[in-house]
């Protein structure tokens, strides 16, 4: 018998007794005070990100990461200096200073924000770079993590991460690091979108 | 209990800081953008102050053919106060942000509730739920493979390394790969493997195995550390700043990431309905690990399925919550299909798993999502440090795994827990832990696996808590019988609460009954 035929035959012939039927998913409510935006924006700072409420992406360039030289963009409100349609391996782009990427959307709950493979070009960028701006529509915040979870954005992508603040790690007696592997800082920039995506169904059909 | 127990909070309302000089008002580097202090860990933009270096005790000694002995090594972590206090005062912090997070959330026990039923019916239907994720993520572009044990996991592994010719792996942390020795096989087929997160990276450096499984570097201090990376990295061995040793760690492993030929993580879902597996991580090492190299491996153990994607709205709310205290870990990754020009493959492992399933007292272990929490509430694991188990799993979890995938070597590992069943309590999938603890006892004496003065104790125990009388009237006399019986007989090896490092607790002057008559149930004075 094959691994897969032997594994399967196992759990089966050893299925736990009784009845234990699947339960439906209540939405349970959360109250963001009225302000959805401010409740986004203190969950994010809390997970050690950073939140801007307006502004061009070149000005927050110049005042956050002045000595920034290789600038990867990933949207088109910002030229970049490095093209990502031409990687030919993700290693190429070790050197990137600051990447500029556009959320699906964010989570006011956790003050989250979900960047997709479409969005990113090369997925890497977003953990390689020292730095990330992430661009985001505040209309497209959500309030709670069930309701992320009940739209296409993370079901339909090959790769779809959910960013909170910035890569971090408390390994070493609990002292909190930024830029553990990945990037140093994150700063989401609120900047509406005039491209608006559609996603063909709920669940992408198999290929 | 020690005074680390008591709920510490600092001046500003937060959680108490494990390090004292953080407390300066003025340290910038512990507060985030809006200048509140972070709470979800610890930060501090100074070195802390140099301390003279206390030798890290090691864990258990394993000895072919004999069980673990836990007291042994708990004892010489004891005896090592600097590391003994802060290992215990940072899980006890831990499960104090864990507990700050379940307080904000109205609906906490529902959500337990609900992951628990999820789980079970997963479990209980695991042969459907497996099918489907497979046809789903093949449908994707994703390769499945499955494997019966461990060996089977390994060489399946080993042969998609082979087919790319992959000489080198960078890989997240996963307690399914330490569960089957995954980087010595590795290193016998000649197979660079490099571990990517922080704490397993300082693990991997130092020959030893991770202590805990989401802070696997848990019971070293920063002195260890700095010396582990100088021996290894070629750092500076004076310099036990944290920063410095997490910088360096950093800038040391990401030209490996960048150069290795295929990257591999674990998951901690795995989504029959739409093929997905997800992993969650603080460092981005996952992320890298997976999105760099060409070629990326996940390994998953069967029991990682739920059914549905919403489902996540609900493990997810829990995991990092009941982990660290963060509402959220920092990525929350969803792999569903290989990106562009890459190669994905997912080997799905039982390793005992399908067994465990048909045991009714001890199915139910296979709802864990691996969290800690039981492990950072723990008395006895804050005090005598994982290691101190033997065994891929420590803390109460590993009580309940470890005796699964080798009886007799792991015997003495469920008397290795006071029953206390704060680690149920805080089980995010409200797995009876302390439960299974006692059913192991039971099952181990009855089968003989245990030693004659265990097994003689475990009876009188059994008889006398079967009968409420008799159990009362041996409390009753305990205060008497530990005042008047000679040590010896007090301390006898027969009696294993006492072995060395767990002193006789003084017997209460009078017990709850007699309390209640006197005072009529706390109605009438205290005399």
């Amino acid at each position: 018998m094959s691994a897969r035929d032997s594994i399967l035959a196992a759990v089966r012939a050893n299925r736990p007794q009784g009845k234990h039927p699947l339960p439906d998913l209540p939405a349970f409510p959360l109250d963001d005070g009225g302000d959805r935006t401010g409740f986004f924006l203190n969950n994010l700072r809390a997970m050690g990100g950073d939140g801007v409420r307006e502004g061009e992406v070149a000005d927050l360039l110049a005042v956050r990461f002045p000595e920034a030289t290789v600038i990867a963009s990933a949207v088109p409100e910002h030229p970049g200096n490095r093209d990502l349609t031409h990687v030919t391996h993700p290693r190429d782009l070790a050197d990137v200073d600051v990447a500029i990427v556009r959320a699906r959307f964010g989570i006011a709950e956790t003050g989250s924000v979900l960047l997709v493979d479409d969005a990113l070009i090369v997925n890497a960028v977003a953990y390689l770079a020292q730095h990330l701006i992430v661009l985001l529509d505040p209309a497209d915040i959500l309030l709670t993590l069930q309701d992320a979870y009940r739209r296409p954005e993370v079901q339909w992508h090959h790769y779809a991460s959910l960013h909170t603040g910035p890569s971090a790690t408390a390994d070493i007696e609990g002292v909190l690091i930024h830029g553990a592997q990945g990037v140093r800082s994150l700063t989401v920039l609120f900047r509406p979108s005039d491209t608006p995506i559609s996603y063909p169904s709920a669940s992408r059909p198999a290929q | 209990m020690s005074g680390a127990d008591e709920q510490r909070t600092a001046p500003d309302g937060l959680p108490a800081l494990l390090h004292e000089e953080l407390r300066a008002a003025d340290d910038g580097g512990a507060r985030g953008a809006d200048g509140e202090r972070l709470s979800h860990g610890e930060g501090t933009s100074r070195p802390l102050r140099s301390l003279p270096p206390e030798p890290q005790p090691r864990g258990a000694k394993l000895y072919h053919r004999r069980p673990v002995d836990h007291n042994e090594a708990a004892q010489r972590f004891i005896d090592a106060p600097r590391h003994a206090q802060m290992h215990d005062e940072r899980l006890w912090d831990l499960r104090q942000k864990r507990d700050r997070q379940m307080h904000g959330i109205a609906e906490w026990e529902e959500l337990r509730e609900l992951a628990s039923s999820i789980k079970q019916h997963t479990l209980a239907n695991l042969g459907d739920y497996l099918e489907q994720f497979e046809t789903q993520a093949k449908a994707n572009g994703i390769h499945v493979h499955w494997a019966r044990d461990g060996a089977e996991h390994n060489r399946i592994v080993h042969s998609i390394l082979a087919d790319h010719g992959a000489k080198s792996l960078i890989k997240s942390k996963s307690m399914l790969t330490e569960e089957v020795g995954f980087r010595d096989y590795m290193a016998g087929v000649g197979i660079e493997v490099v571990e990517t997160d922080l704490g397993e990276r300082i693990q991997q450096l130092d020959d030893e195995a991770p202590s805990h499984i989401v802070v696997p570097a848990v019971h070293k201090l920063r002195t260890d550390v700095a010396q582990v990376f100088a021996d290894t990295l070629g750092t500076d061995p004076a310099n036990d700043d944290v920063h410095y040793l997490a910088e360096q760690q950093r800038e040391k492993t990401r030209p490996l990431i960048l150069d290795a030929d295929a990257g591999m993580t674990g998951a901690n879902f795995a989504v029959a309905e739409t093929g997905t597996f997800v992993v969650c991580t603080n460092e981005g090492n996952a992320d890298l690990s997976a999105n760099v190299p060409p070629l990326h491996i996940a390994s998953i153990g069967i029991e990682k399925l739920i059914p549905r994607i919403a489902d996540l709205g609900v493990f997810i709310r829990l995991l990092s919550r009941s982990a660290l205290g963060s509402p959220i870990t920092q990525y929350t990754s969803h792999f569903r299909g290989p990106r562009v020009g890459g190669e994905m493959h997912v080997v799905l492992v039982d390793n005992g798993r399908s067994a465990r399933l048909g045991e009714p007292d001890f199915w139910q272990s296979l709802k864990c999502i691996r969290c800690g929490a039981c492990m950072n509430t723990c008395p006895v694991y804050r005090r005598s440090g994982g290691l101190s188990y033997g065994a891929t799993y420590s803390g109460p979890i590993g009580l309940i795994l470890d005796p699964t995938f080798n009886r007799k070597r792991y015997s003495s590992l469920p008397f290795a827990s006071t029953l206390n069943g704060s680690c149920t309590n805080v089980c995010p999938v409200k797995i009876n832990i302390h439960e299974q603890i006692f059913a192991w006892r039971k099952a181990l004496a009855e089968s003989h696996d245990i030693g004659v003065g265990k097994q003689a104790l475990m009876k009188a125990a059994g008889t006398v808590l079967s009968h409420p009388r008799l159990y009362r009237a041996a409390i009753t006399t305990a205060e008497g019988a530990l005042k008047l019986l000679p040590d010896f007989m007090v301390t006898n090896p027969l009696n294993s609460w006492t072995a060395r490092g767990r002193d006789m607790p003084d017997a209460p002057r009078e017990t709850f009954h007699q309390w209640y008559e006197r005072t009529n149930g706390g109605r009438e004075d205290e005399a």
